[in-house]
């Protein structure tokens, strides 16, 4: 049984929270991180305060054996096959930037097909806006459903011969839809091409196996799945990490070099981890996965969408909003009050203590697809509950314009 | 303090009846499209500058009460004052959401906005279409000079 209670005693947030009279519905913009991440961060300072991969005494050697379990932990928590596929990176941001720089820009050529979606975080199109620049590959768009939605056959129509990298999220920051990854790579993979997928807002919520579903490349923030902010990770089957460039060149990642400027890199994944890596970050990361694995992310995935449902369900009863998510099934809602604009709607929210985000959430999906370039996201994560749910849904209730004008008076 | 009603009232009758709303197709006019300081409010304000006097202003675009409203207050307050006067009102009014010592004379209906300086994710809201207005007018001061 998932004991969301126990749950929330393990994160001094939540007590913060109490005291300042407030719900947090934005945990996809980043998440709560419970004691234990928290005191390893401290212990990292106060005991194990040494660089990594470097000295020759006891302490350094005891930090970077941490570091190296850190790789391993991820590798077990994603089951990937190696802990060599595991690159330790800023967040998920620069993972998916060294994806469509050190492969994208060194083996994709004019006339080359980049296949995504219009539903992107800017994080992970931007990118290839620039492969795309440098290169002269062309990008193409999956059409999606009028209503956001994506269908596996509109999927297929839009692969060919000539598509070379497919790249998508797996859950929409937006929408919050689940893509059926494992059709996909599957599909793809027919074809040839290598399947990148941004697994920020999955990562944290869905049991993710990288072998069953056979993703070349899977790229997200620790920060978002109870973490240190300033990790993040690639994984990248070795294949392909060993064929791909780094992104930055520098200390720890080369094995020698000499003055006539021949270099000799290390193997994956040092040589993607030039300079001091966020070296606390990622041993709180490691106590994040345990945190994890401990309430079994088979649970973490259950409750979540059981949560949802219930947050759907408590939506429908509001007749002065309008959902734009409604198939979607772990963690996001996106919605408007109806005539209020949705900054609005958020500052009345916040004097009513509630945090959620408005925005048009570096996507451009909800102007072509939806028709509403300005939405509300609330999003809820393992430590939420129905009651704070039942909140929000009572003070969308009595929302009015007026009402909203006054939260900034 | 502007009373809170008033002020309530003030905004909601902008936001619903925003004064000089509507772009002119008309090259004499200055320009701002201000988009790139928040990724939710995109306003554009056009500005009609002659013989050192404020001859028209006009906005349009998507944006919440907040940048809508005073970009409708900010425009009335500056339509057919001179260059210096419209500067002097902007100034004092960046001054009261600065939270400095200012002129509440001048600023009439946009004393509305006294309190949003408590605000800190509404201020950008309240100064989109302003800062435009400022912006233009200064240009056309350094143009002059
Ligand atoms: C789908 C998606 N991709 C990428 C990112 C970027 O993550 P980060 O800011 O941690 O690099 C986010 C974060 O908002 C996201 O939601």
């Amino acid at each position: 049984m998932y004991d969301v209670l126990k749950v929330r005693n393990d994160f001094p947030m939540i007590q913060t929270l109490k005291e300042r009279h407030m719900i947090y519905l934005d945990s996809a913009a980043t998440s709560f991180k419970p004691q234990c991440v928290i005191d390893k961060v401290n212990e990292y300072y106060t005991k194990e305060n040494a660089n990594i991969h470097r000295g020759d005494y006891d302490l350094s050697f005891e930090v970077s054996d941490e570091y190296e379990n850190a790789r391993k932990t991820c590798a077990k928590f994603l089951n990937a096959k190696k802990w060599e596929e595991i690159v330790f990176t800023n967040g998920a941001s620069s993972a998916l930037n060294l994806v469509a720089y050190g492969y994208g820009q060194k083996f994709l050529k004019e006339g080359d097909v980049i296949l995504s979606t219009e539903a992107e975080h800017a994080s992970n199109i931007l990118p290839w806006f620039k492969v795309s620049e440098v290169t002269g590959a062309k990008i193409e768009y999956i059409a999606l459903n009028h209503d956001g939605t994506f269908d596996i056959e509109s999927f297929k129509k839009a692969m060919h011969e000539g598509v070379k990298v497919v790249t998508l999220a797996h859950v929409s920051n937006v929408l919050g839809y689940i893509m059926p990854i494992k059709e996909i790579t599957k599909i793809a993979h027919e074809y040839g091409a290598v399947v990148v997928v941004d697994g920020a807002q999955s990562v944290p919520h869905l049991k993710t196996d990288v072998c069953d579903l056979d993703m070349d490349f899977l790229c997200f923030s620790s920060h978002k799945m109870l973490g240190p902010s300033g990790v993040g990770v690639l994984y990248g089957k070795y294949e392909l990490l060993d064929q791909m460039d780094p992104f930055m060149l520098g200390g720890g990642s080369n094995a020698r070099f000499d003055i006539c400027g021949n270099i000799l890199l290390k193997n994956p994944p040092f040589k993607f981890e030039a300079g001091t890596p966020c070296v606390e970050g990622v041993l709180g990361f490691k106590r994040a996965l345990e945190y994890l694995m401990d309430l079994g992310m088979d649970n973490v995935q259950k409750y979540g969408h059981e949560l949802h449902a219930y947050f759907m369900e408590r939506m429908k009863e509001l007749d002065n909003v309008e959902v734009y998510n409604p198939h979607a099934q772990t963690s996001i809602v996106t919605f408007n009050v109806k005539n209020i604009f949705a900054q609005d709607v958020a500052a009345y929210l916040n004097k009513m203590g509630i945090a959620c985000r408005s925005g048009n959430h570096c996507a451009k999906i909800l102007l072509n697809v939806i028709g509403a370039s300005e939405t509300i996201r609330a999003s809820v994560y393992l430590y939420n509950t129905k009651e704070e749910i039942d909140y929000l849904i009572e003070t969308l209730k009595g929302v009015t314009l007026e009402k909203c004008i006054g939260a900034s008076l | 303090m502007m009373e809170e009603s008033l002020k309530r009232a003030i905004i909601l009758d902008h936001y619903q009846h925003p004064r000089n709303k509507g772009l002119k197709d008309d090259p004499s006019y200055m320009s701002r499209h201000m988009a790139a300081d928040s990724c939710i409010d995109d306003i554009t304000v056009m500005m009609k500058i002659e013989d050192g006097e404020v001859k028209d202003v006009c906005f349009d675009g998507q944006a919440c009460t907040i940048s809508t409203s005073s970009t409708s207050i900010m425009s009335t307050l500056i339509k057919g004052q001179s260059v210096e006067k419209a500067l002097m009102i902007i100034d004092e009014y960046y001054k009261m959401i600065d939270e400095e010592h200012y002129d509440a004379e001048v600023l009439e209906e946009a004393n509305a906005f006294d309190t949003l300086s408590k605000q800190a994710n509404r201020i950008n809201c309240g100064t989109i279409g302003v800062k435009a207005m400022n912006e233009m007018l200064r240009e056309y001061q350094n143009g002059q000079q």
